[in-house]
């Protein structure tokens, strides 16, 4: 079902968090909210679920305006960070809970059904006699999915659900969680301070930054055309590398260290003298490229498949690159690598691209 | 178990600390079963002779009406403070209350507030709403200084049941009501549990307040009843059978905690955050 936020505003103690914020989830996709701690994006969706009332705008679930509807008659599955499993009862009366408070309720030979259609969707079969104490991580998160699903909610809610996992773990329900929502069709809503999740589970990532939407796009749309700094910031890993500087004559960008690099083709009309910044991917630096930079290897990190070059091409000045393996270099050794100029970006004073 | 010193000399010493406790009780129970010559310590002979008050009343009066009336005041004690602390524990705890804070102060000040302080007060309420001299005056008043500790200790049981839970619950399209039955108050068992024994004791040992206002001889509960024996005559001051009494009187005592020691402990561990 598709899912809208018209003007949505959240205010706390008076104070507005988020203002005049809008957003739309088609049906069926997943969309990841993506942002720094305290950037609004739980508020956004513990609005959404009802947990929290709206102070301003409208919530729509389809055509039906939910603004005002308590969380009982949302209709939305949530599954929190810590799971917020019920201890006390098994995994076979965790997931059927939803449905014995339904009305009216379904008969029992029916709850037993659809629990366990739900459980085989998401393979905890084997685990329903079970409490929650004896699971592990990972199959708590299972559970949690589970509970959330069972009822067919008509959108489902993920409230950064990797962050309690283990790194192998992670992995695993990144793409687990990623099958059960294309099985099921449902409109999802991911929240993650997580790039590598959002990008890698969702159809489109909504980066919010002090209460607002900064940019909604698809992971590689955004990964390559962030719309400002803070965004190109936010993804990608290792980081991209900022380098402050002005435009010069021949089109050129000149840092106050005394580094020199071309400008990126488009933006060889700029006037001399502007001061902007340039954003440089780990990966557009190497052994190709139209330009080159000199420097010397200060810090070599390898992460088995790739290594890390941090290389100071000018005091204070590090870029990063990311290679594969290669051991003809090391710390200390002076090299000249690629630049991938026009795949460099850039951004004004203010931040915006340009 | 890693042991980070001796355990040995730690036992001793706790011996030798504990040992008058020990010593008392031992000879506690002893002299309740035995007699012992004039002015000997040892006894010399086993007799029932102490315990014959439990079937003759010609012995010190009827020590089995004080018992129920004690058993009277402890359960109605349970009847009141478990199921209000229950639901003003997670009051408190929980809901968005006006003067919330203020009312958590108020019930640390009444906690810390010596009753006996309030018992003027009290008596003239009383006389003035003619619950002097019932049972139902003793147990109201009992019960309403016992709450503030329970609200307390519930409300700490409340706290560490996490938030999301409630929350899920909610989302589960259970009602806030359903939650807090089904959801929340399984996870507080233990500590309706020590609530409940806890009151109980408390009712059970309780000697001001029945004894001020309730001193008519129909609404006698075991600990007046046991000091009267100390009263009632002075000649024939049978030290073994006042131990005989004292003994019945602190038997439920005994086996209530020896079964929930456990669930006591909560209280004090896991349910006072505060």
């Amino acid at each position: 079902m598709r899912l809208q936020l018209q003007n949505f505003t959240k205010c706390f103690d008076g104070t507005p968090v988020i203002e005049g914020l809008d957003l739309t989830v088609e049906d069926g996709e997943m969309l990841a909210l993506l942002g720094p701690s305290g950037c609004g994006k739980s508020t956004t969706l513990f609005s959404i679920c009802g947990i929290y009332r709206a102070d301003g705008g409208r919530i729509m679930f389809g055509d039906r305006d939910v603004s005002d509807l308590p969380s009982q008659k949302r209709n939305v599955g949530v599954v929190f960070q810590n799971y917020a499993l019920y201890p006390h009862l098994t995994v076979e009366e965790n997931i059927a809970f939803p449905l014995t408070v339904q009305k009216p309720r379904p008969s029992k030979s029916e709850i037993a059904r659809e629990v366990r259609a739900i459980a085989e969707l998401i393979h905890i079969e084997n685990l329903l006699e079970r409490r929650p104490a004896q699971l592990s991580g990972g199959q708590q998160q299972r559970v949690a999915l589970a509970r959330a699903l069972v009822r067919k909610p008509d959108v489902l809610l993920l409230d950064e659900p990797l962050a309690n996992l283990d790194a192998k773990l992670r992995l695993e329900m990144r793409s687990e969680i990623r099958r059960i929502q294309l099985e099921t069709g449902i409109t999802a809503i991911l929240v993650t301070h997580d790039q590598v999740e959002a990008m890698s589970m969702c159809d489109r990532v909504a980066i919010m930054d002090k209460g607002e939407i900064l940019q909604i796009a698809s992971p590689t749309e955004m990964y390559r055309n962030p719309v400002n700094k803070f965004v190109a910031g936010f993804l990608g890993n290792p980081p991209i590398t900022f380098l402050e500087g002005h435009t010069a004559t021949e089109g050129r960008f000149a840092m106050d260290q005394g580094l020199f690099l071309p400008l990126p083709s488009r933006l060889r009309d700029l006037p001399a003298g502007q001061r902007i910044s340039l954003g440089l991917r780990p990966e557009h630096f190497g052994s190709t490229g139209t330009a080159q930079a000199s420097g010397r290897i200060v810090f070599v990190e390898p992460q088995g498949r790739e290594m890390l070059f941090d290389v100071e091409a000018a005091p204070g000045v590090v870029l990063r690159s990311v290679q594969p393996v290669r051991d003809d270099v090391g710390v200390g050794d002076e090299v000249t690598w690629g630049v991938d100029v026009d795949r460099m970006l850039a951004f004004d004073m203010d931040g915006q691209t340009l | 178990m890693t042991k980070n010193f001796a355990i040995f000399p730690l036992i001793i010493l706790l011996t030798i600390v504990s040992l008058p406790i020990a010593v008392m009780y031992g000879f506690l129970i002893l002299d309740t079963f035995t007699d012992a010559p004039p002015g000997e310590l040892w006894p010399d002979r086993f007799t029932l002779a102490h315990w014959r008050f439990l079937w003759d009343p010609s012995v010190v009066g009827n020590v089995w009406k004080a018992a129920g009336n004690s058993l009277i005041l402890a359960v109605s004690i349970i009847v009141i403070v478990v199921p209000i602390s229950s639901l003003a524990g997670y009051a408190v705890s929980r809901l968005n209350l006006p003067f919330r804070r203020f009312f958590l102060a108020g019930i640390m000040v009444m906690h810390a507030f010596p009753a006996v302080t309030l018992l003027i007060g009290v008596f003239f309420v009383l006389k003035f709403t003619g619950l002097y001299n019932t049972m139902i005056g003793v147990i109201l008043v009992k019960g309403s200084l016992m709450l503030p500790f329970g609200i307390w200790i519930m409300k700490g049981f409340y706290d560490a049941v996490p938030w999301e839970i409630e929350m899920a619950g909610v989302q589960d399209g259970a009602s806030r009501l359903t939650v807090f039955r089904r959801l929340i108050l399984p996870q507080v068992k233990p500590g309706l549990v020590a609530l409940s024994v806890f009151a109980f004791l408390d009712g059970w040992g309780e000697y001001l307040l029945p004894r001020i206002l309730a001193p008519g001889s129909d609404m006698e509960v075991l600990s007046v009843f046991l000091n009267e024996l100390v009263q009632a005559d002075q000649l024939g001051y049978d030290f073994n059978l006042f131990k005989s009494v004292g003994v019945f009187y602190t038997l439920p005592v005994i086996i209530l905690f020896v079964l929930f020691q456990n669930r006591l402990m909560n209280i004090f561990g896991g349910g006072t955050k505060g």
